[in-house]
């Protein structure tokens, strides 16, 4: 057991941490990336990352990446959010498709969608629910029709709560292919833009009144057969690829809530040290997300050391998406009254206002449902890892 | 950075596993049951076994911790923490650690660290060996934690001199104690013999624990080491003791779930067996997920205790709430999805899980823990 880290780690923490104090915005100081002009201003700010290569480190060179490992990666994270820079508008793309395409990609596909994808030329957002499938996933009914003179796909449907999708230049998305085969069997995964004839999009308000999510429209919108990841009727196989990154180490890095914590521990210095129930609760927050961190590393040796991660995927989504809960609800808590308080009020208190607070609690609140709702999850570790009769 | 076990330490486990499967089971915990329902105490060996004991100690489990010199294995808290689960998933009723990982570090330490160096020494040079092999059973008390750091538990038990120290565990097979006091002005640690002592059995409700009221007389010649010295053993020893009852709790809430998920196979209702209802599935899969999250901040403060990092206090600390927490959820989903059966005496599942409630009060429960995490994250805002 070697719970430290090698010099050369060593020296790209602190090359990521001098990087980002010199370039990463102040924070807060770009729009909402769920605003037109603040999807530009955070597209901008993924090609600055890209520039000097941090935007994608773990990936191969050849696509924009480092090369580097996953703790080299988790290190990177780490810097990050103590830089507090912004969210990664990217996120679906580099986190979600990108280890995806890593695994079943063609290399013509890799080297077309690959290297975009890191600096943020193309931004990707997720076709996969629809209005009649949530949860419930292979009941998708959107459609692909084969059309043999043009070597290529019809797709028809509608997609919905497709993040980033009001403004999102591509679109993955899961298909049927096969109308006749039941359920998991006979889906497809397509990559297409969302400027193609026959797709349209109508953003969706969200909780904080912005157009985070989107709904698609699609009326036989032509796809290459390039543009089809992974076989045709394995769309199951390699969109489980995608939700494993989505719920495992990818999506949310640890670093995300050991800075919200550390963040929490300094509101709770400031607001005078109550004692009694918050204070529980709040190094209950302390704890589950140093827990987290910990399990990630747990993890992280095991697939260094050649092990995959299978359902216990499913554990880490359930177990980021209460510990974000936690720590923002700890937050509000000790606010008191002051915890309606918007951004931009007159009021609010150092040491952050609690505005940002409440956004942070509204982005939480999202999360034990996306990415395959917490029940989903529940059910998948109770009939999988614990070997429970299916219900 | 590999935050993984070696083939060795794996190994180690699995031995412990298998012996223990075989030689400890639900029935000699049930026969240790029995016997305090009928009005017995636990002495003796009912319920315990010799044999048991013996291949433990021939695996060289008692003294994992004690330095080869000492004819101990020279192990570390990482090598220990996975025999500790297996302790824990199997329920032994042997002071295993309390004689081990609790007791005999502080006479390793004593005679490392005290100016009484040679008193000190020629004391852990007498008993460490037989700790090591098994024929000497030694247990500490006298100390336990709280949110402000540990305070001892001994107190004076009349004009003589004497002193009481309450709730030792594994008091009635000790041969040795390690025992704290506190003078008011200073941390004491003495080693007394059992002959010297007055034990009184206070039963609790897991007779596994076989806690005991000491009575003891300190003077010079109990005397091991005090003051400074003392107070760092006894910081130490406290950390030490959460570490290894936190990790016989992760494998105890394993237990209670393996428990839980057979009977849920099993039961069936509505036509059906109930753990196919999601009513029953999501309690317990919540149970596994906290287990899962525990296991490496359990693994962690190991590996800093045997570094003897500077944080190592806060890590047992948080090491200890989560795995107070798994076992103690564990224990009360185990009981609710077996419904009235569970709550009987007839099904084994209280046997394990009155050891569930009991080490996770031990060495400081959740809340305590949880106060020194958010003391100490504190203290480094405030730096």
């Amino acid at each position: 057991m070697d719970l430290t880290y090698t010099p050369q780690q060593e020296a790209f923490r602190d090359e990521a941490r001098s990087w980002l104090a010199d370039h990463a915005p102040a924070p807060g100081s770009l729009a909402s990336l769920d605003t037109a002009e603040g999807f530009e201003q955070h597209r901008v700010w993924e090609g600055r990352l890209a520039a000097d290569r941090w935007s994608v480190v773990s990936w191969p060179t050849e696509y924009g990446g480092r090369g580097v490992g996953i703790f080299e990666w988790l290190i990177f994270e780490e810097e990050y959010h103590r830089a507090q820079a912004p969210r990664r508008v990217g996120q679906n793309g580099i986190f979600l498709l990108g280890p995806t395409l890593l695994e079943h990609g063609t290399p013509e596909q890799k080297a077309r969608f690959l290297p975009p994808m890191a600096t943020g030329e193309e931004i990707w957002c997720q076709g996969w629910s629809e209005p009649d499938a949530g949860s419930d996933l292979a009941a998708l009914r959107s459609r692909a029709v084969r059309t043999m003179e043009d070597d290529g796909w019809l797709l028809s449907g509608q997609k919905t709560w497709c993040s980033r999708g009001a403004f999102a230049d591509w679109c993955f998305g899961l298909f049927r292919t096969d109308p006749d085969a039941e359920r998991h069997r006979g889906l497809t995964y397509f990559l297409f833009p969302m400027d193609a004839p026959g797709v349209t999009v109508r953003p969706i308000p969200q909780l904080d009144g912005e157009a985070g999510f989107a709904e698609l429209f699609l009326d036989d919108v032509f796809v290459p057969d390039a543009h089809v990841l992974g076989g045709p009727g394995d769309g199951w196989k390699v969109a489980m690829s995608t939700a494993g990154s989505e719920r495992g180490l990818s999506l949310r890095s640890p670093a995300r809530y050991t800075e919200a914590a550390t963040r929490l521990v300094d509101l709770y210095a400031a607001r005078g040290r109550p004692t009694g129930p918050v204070a529980d609760e709040i190094a209950r927050a302390l704890i589950d997300a140093e827990a987290y961190q910990l399990g990630t590393y747990w993890t992280a040796s095991r697939l260094a050391d050649g092990h995959a991660i299978g359902p216990e995927a499913s554990c880490n989504k359930l177990f980021w998406s209460e510990t974000d809960l936690r720590i923002h609800r700890a937050a509000l808590e000790l606010l008191g009254p002051e915890a309606e308080l918007l951004v931009g009020s007159e009021e609010g208190l150092a040491p952050a206002h609690p505005g940002e607070w409440l956004d942070g609690y509204l982005f939480a609140l999202a999360g034990p449902i996306y990415a395959g709702t917490n029940e989903i999850q529940r059910t998948v570790v109770a009939e999988r890892l614990l070997g429970l009769p299916r219900g | 950075m590999r935050f993984a076990f070696t083939e060795q330490q794996l190994e180690l486990r699995a031995a412990v596993r298998t012996v223990l499967e075989q030689q400890c089971t639900a029935g000699d915990l049930r026969a240790l049951a029995d016997l305090q329902r009928t009005g017995g105490h636990a002495h003796g060996d009912v319920g315990r076994s010799a044999a048991r004991w013996a291949v433990l100690s021939e695996l060289g489990a008692p003294g994992l911790l004690v330095p080869v010199e000492h004819g101990g294995l020279g192990l570390t808290e990482v090598d220990l923490v996975g025999v500790a689960e297996e302790a824990g998933r199997a329920g032994v009723p042997e002071p295993l650690f309390e004689s081990g990982a609790m007791a005999a570090p502080v006479l390793v330490g004593a005679a490392a660290l005290s100016a009484e160096g040679a008193r000190a020494g020629a004391i852990a040079a007498d008993a460490l060996p037989a700790i090591a092999s098994g024929e000497l059973v030694s247990t500490l008390g006298g100390v336990e934690q709280t949110a402000d750091g540990p305070v001892t538990t001994s107190h004076p038990a009349g004009p003589d001199g004497s002193v009481l120290t309450p709730r030792v565990a594994g008091a009635a097979r000790a041969g040795l104690f390690v025992l704290a006091h506190h003078t008011g002005s200073a941390w004491q640690l003495h080693v007394v013999g059992a002959d010297s002592t007055r034990v009184t059995p206070a039963p609790s409700i897991d007779p596994i624990r076989d806690l005991g009221t000491v009575e003891w007389t300190p003077g010079p010649g109990t005397l091991l080491v005090e003051g400074a010295h003392a107070a760092t053993l006894v910081d130490d020893a406290v950390d030490r003791a959460a570490l290894v009852t936190a990790a016989q709790l992760l494998g105890l809430a394993d237990r209670l779930i393996t428990l839980a998920v057979d009977y849920a196979k099993e039961r069936r209702q509505f036509g059906r067996p109930i753990g196919s209802f999601q009513a029953v599935q999501h309690p317990l899969a919540d149970v596994r997920v906290r287990l899962e999250f525990a296991r490496p901040a359990a693994y962690r403060a190991a590996d800093s205790v045997a570094r003897g990092i500077g944080d190592r206090s806060e890590h047992v600390s948080m090491a200890k709430a989560l795995a107070s927490d798994a076992a103690d959820l564990a224990a009360r989903v185990a009981l609710q999805v077996h419904g009235a059966i569970g709550y009987t005496w007839e099904c084994d599942l209280h046997l394990f899980m009155k050891h569930a409630w009991s080490l996770s009060a031990a060495w400081g429960n959740g809340a305590v823990h949880r106060a020194r995490v958010l003391a100490a994250a504190l203290r480094r805002a405030d730096d």
